[in-house]
C-alpha cells in the first residue's frame, strides 16, 4: 500500500551511493525482500517506471530476491519454513518459535557504468 | 566500465534515522510516548479518550491524531480533555516519522507528561513505519474476528501491547479467543495483554496502570541516565 514510498527511498539510496561512485548510469539494483514484508514486486516497478525517468537511474533493471520464511522452534531446535497460516512447531507442536529469516528489506547492491 | 556497488542499506532506514531524532526530542522534554495501531473501528479513538479520562488529574496528556482526513478523533481527544494535534496525511496509509517531526512543534512538549499518537486505521502499513515512539500498542477488537493475528503477523510481532477491545461483545460474536491468542503467542512470545471493552469500562483499571507504571519506569530510566 506504501510502494510509492518506499520506491522513492530505494532510488533515493540507489543515486546517493551512484554519486559517491561518479558513476554515468545505473543499470541493476538488487533488493532483498522477506516474506514478512508486505510489499509487491509489480506495484514498486510500477513507480520505479515513473520516478527513476530523467534521473541516472532511468531504465534501470530492478532485481528482486525474495526470502521465505524460516522458523526456529525454541523448545525443540527444528528448523522449518511454515506452510498456511499456522507457523508453530510442526515436530513439536511448540507456539515458542521465531524467525530467522524473512524480515529482510533492503537494497543489496547496485550495478553502475561508470567513465574509468 | 560496469561495476557492482555493495549497499546493504534498509530501505526505510531514512525513516528510522528521524524515528530517533523524534526519540530523542521526546526524551529530552521527559515526555513518555505511544503509537496506538489498530484497524479502523477498533476502539483506538475510544481507549484514548478512556484513558485521558482516568489520567487527566495527575498527568497532562497530548494526542497526535492521524486520518487521511477530518479533524473527528482530535476533537474527541481534545474533548475529553487533552491537547490534539490533527495531522491529515491525505491519503497515505500511515503516519511515518517525518509527520510526526512536523507535529512535535505544535505541542509544549515540557509541559506534556503522556503523548498518544493515534495512528491512520490500518493493521498492515503503519507496522513498517517507525514514528520514534517508546511503545507500540496494538488495539484489537473481538468483531474483528480471531484470525487476525494470522492474516497480519507483521502488525502482531511488532508491538510491545496488546489491548482486545469489545469484550462486552464476546457472548453475541464467533470468536475463538484460544485460536488467537495462540496466533499472537506464536508471533509476540509473552505479549502483555489487555482485554477490556471501552463502552462497560471492564478491564480498563489493569491498562490504565500499566501506562502509569510504563511512565514512571521510563522516568527513572531517563533520571538514571542523566
Amino acid at each position: 500500500m506504501h510502494e510509492l514510498t518506499v520506491t522513492e527511498n530505494i532510488l533515493e539510496i540507489a543515486l546517493c551511493h551512484a554519486a559517491s561512485a561518479q558513476a554515468r548510469r545505473i543499470t541493476s539494483l538488487y533488493l532483498v525482500i522477506g516474506q514478512l514484508s508486505s510489499i509487491i514486486d509489480d506495484s514498486v516497478q510500477f513507480y520505479w517506471d515513473i520516478i527513476s525517468k530523467g534521473t541516472l537511474a532511468d531504465g534501470a533493471c530492478l532485481h528482486f530476491q525474495r526470502i521465505p520464511l524460516e522458523m526456529v522452534c525454541q523448545a525443540c531446535d527444528h528448523r522449518y519454513s511454515p506452510h498456511g497460516e499456522d507457523f508453530a512447531c510442526p515436530d513439536c507442536g511448540s507456539t515458542k518459535v521465531k524467525p530467522l529469516a524473512g524480515e529482510e528489506f533492503y537494497l543489496e547492491a547496485i550495478d553502475v557504468e561508470t567513465d574509468g | 566500465m560496469v561495476k557492482r556497488i555493495p549497499i546493504v542499506e534498509n530501505i526505510l532506514g531514512a525513516n528510522e534515522r528521524l524515528a530517533v531524532k523524534n526519540r530523542a526530542a521526546l526524551d529530552a522534554a521527559g515526555v513518555f510516548s505511544l503509537n496506538f495501531m489498530a484497524s479502523p473501528g477498533a476502539g483506538k479513538t475510544s481507549l484514548i479518550e478512556i484513558t485521558i479520562r482516568n489520567l487527566s488529574e495527575q498527568l497532562h496528556l497530548a494526542v497526535i491524531d492521524g486520518d487521511i482526513a477530518t479533524s473527528l478523533d482530535a476533537d474527541r481527544a481534545a474533548a475529553a480533555g487533552a491537547i490534539a494535534v490533527q495531522i491529515n496525511t491525505g491519503g497515505e496509509c500511515h503516519l511515518d516519522a517525518a509527520m510526526i517531526q512536523a507535529a512535535l512543534p505544535k505541542l509544549n512538549l515540557r509541559m506534556i507528561d503522556l503523548l498518544i499518537v493515534e495512528n491512520v486505521g490500518n493493521l498492515v502499513c503503519p507496522a513498517s513505519f517507525q514514528l520514534g515512539t517508546h511503545k507500540s500498542i496494538l488495539i484489537a477488537s473481538i468483531p474483528e474476528g480471531d484470525d487476525k493475528p494470522y492474516k497480519y503477523p507483521g502488525m502482531y510481532r511488532g508491538v510491545d501491547a496488546l489491548v482486545i477491545n469489545k469484550i462486552d461483545l464476546i457472548p453475541y460474536v464467533n470468536f475463538d479467543m484460544d485460536y488467537f491468542q495462540r496466533g499472537v503467542e506464536i508471533l509476540n512470545p509473552d505479549l502483555v495483554t489487555f482485554p477490556l471493552s471501552c463502552s462497560s469500562g471492564e478491564g480498563i483499571e489493569a491498562w490504565v496502570n500499566w501506562v502509569t507504571t510504563a511512565i514512571e519506569q521510563q522516568r527513572s530510566f531517563v533520571d538514571y541516565r542523566s
